[in-house]
């Protein structure tokens, strides 16, 4: 551990020859600097030296948790990520409310939602709807089992993992589940006087879904995926 | 130390830290930059585009009820309004917070940000940094009332008794939550703390 560390939570140590270890390289190579890691949001380098599992090592400066390993963290993303993608075919294929009044009765399932937009000149927001929703959620369960899956069983990565990564993770804000339910809720409330609500089976899938997504961000330490997709590493 | 200081270049993907003279890192192939270029100049960009959406969101209808042939329109507030006067106040609080607050929040928030950048306050890092942080967190969330007029209108499908359509305001408000959110990733944090640093480059 660093020089600085308590129970819960550590900081990183700065390295003493940073400088020097980059003057003495004098090239004009790009060269990296093995064992440094850089915080994306103050620029502070440290050295990397993962805490115990379960701590979590932060920036000195900002505080920004730098490196934070989970027991049995791959082999938990994977098992969310392949839980996610079932759940996410649950979700698409049932019904997703019901609602009734007066006789009449409508069904509508996150395909009709994605379809809300999809009259006239508001389709590209019918598509932006379906990307938030099913898409870009998928596409990261998908990326992340690509880049995790061969690492599992120790195995080299697969070509361009390390890419396929981090377009995950820049995804990562553009995945909108969570918030599709709690506009569920909201639009529950709206029409809740005015007839009968019935919750469908793909209600259930989906909010499972968003937690589990959840749950699945929560548990990766980007520092510990990038250390084993790191080719000199691994 | 830094990584500028150091004269070196820190990924802001995978961490690695290099030596200056690749564009891409070539691990995770993340654009290299010790700091965003022009990043002051794309966040004022995307959070203006975002604002002059944001009046049209606000000022058009997000939904248009047609009951027996007769349309009637809300526009966000107002079905916040409406919502409050049926008793349902927890409801129309979330509402009025993904919608008004959240996003007049986060102009107020990045503007000051990208001010004090630009001029060199003396506010206080870390809770500038904290500032941003909770506006990239939170921004997302405001994208909740384009998924309640999308279930209303996919729900509430009636023929002539009744139908829900979405308004013109939909699609603004969509934009604008998706172009500040851009402007909140175009923002570099590591600008946050170089003032503390003699090495301020200014460019």
């Amino acid at each position: 551990m660093g020089a600085h560390s308590e129970a819960s939570s550590n900081r990183l140590s700065q390295p003493a020859s940073a400088a020097a270890a980059h003057s003495s390289a004098g090239s004009a190579e790009v060269r990296e600097l093995p064992g440094l890691i850089a915080c994306p949001t103050c620029d502070m380098i440290h050295r990397a030296e993962p805490p115990r599992s379960g701590e979590v090592a932060r920036c000195s400066r900002c505080n920004h948790v730098l490196i934070a390993p989970r027991p049995g963290s791959i082999d938990r993303v994977l098992a969310y990520s392949l839980a996610s993608a079932v759940l996410m075919i649950a979700a698409i294929y049932f019904p997703f409310l019901e609602l009734s009044t007066a006789g009449l009765e409508q069904r509508m399932s996150i395909i009709d939602a994605i379809s809300a937009f999809s009259t006239g000149l508001m389709l590209p927001l019918s598509i932006a709807t379906a990307m938030l929703i099913v898409v870009i959620p998928i596409l990261r369960a998908l990326l992340l089992s690509y880049a995790l899956a061969p690492l599992r069983r120790g195995r080299p990565p697969f070509r361009r993992a390390a890419e396929a990564f981090r377009v995950a993770e820049t995804l990562r804000p553009w995945s909108m589940a969570e918030v599709f339910i709690i506009g569920t809720a909201v639009a529950l409330v709206k029409i809740a006087g005015m007839a009968t609500v019935g919750i469908g089976p793909a209600f259930w899938a989906f909010a499972a879904m968003a937690v589990i997504l959840a749950l699945k961000d929560g548990f990766m330490c980007r520092w510990t995926i990038w250390q084993m997709l790191d080719p000199r590493r691994g | 130390m830094t990584a500028r200081r150091a004269g070196l270049i820190g990924c802001t993907s995978c961490g690695r830290v290099y030596t200056p003279g690749a564009t891409d890192c070539p691990l995770c192939g993340q654009a290299l930059h010790s700091r965003e270029p022009a990043s002051m100049q794309k966040v004022w960009a995307w959070l203006i585009a975002g604002f002059c959406l944001y009046v049209p969101a606000n000022l058009m209808p997000m939904l248009v009820t047609s009951t027996l042939g007769q349309a009637m329109t809300n526009t966000i507030i107002g079905g916040a309004v409406e919502l409050a006067l049926h008793g349902s106040w927890f409801i129309a609080f979330v509402v009025l917070f993904a919608s008004v607050a959240i996003p007049v929040g986060k102009f107020l928030v990045i503007g000051i940000l990208a001010l004090s950048v630009q001029y060199d306050w003396d506010l206080n890092r870390k809770t500038r940094l904290h500032m941003y942080e909770v506006v990239e967190f939170i921004g997302r969330w405001s994208m909740v009332d384009v998924f309640v007029v999308a279930i209303l209108t996919a729900l509430v499908q009636f023929g002539f008794i009744v139908n829900i359509h979405p308004g013109p305001a939909a699609v603004c408000f969509a934009l604008s939550v998706a172009l500040t959110m851009v402007s909140a990733q175009c923002f570099d944090p590591r600008l946050l703390w170089d003032s503390i640093e003699e090495d301020r480059i200014h460019d």
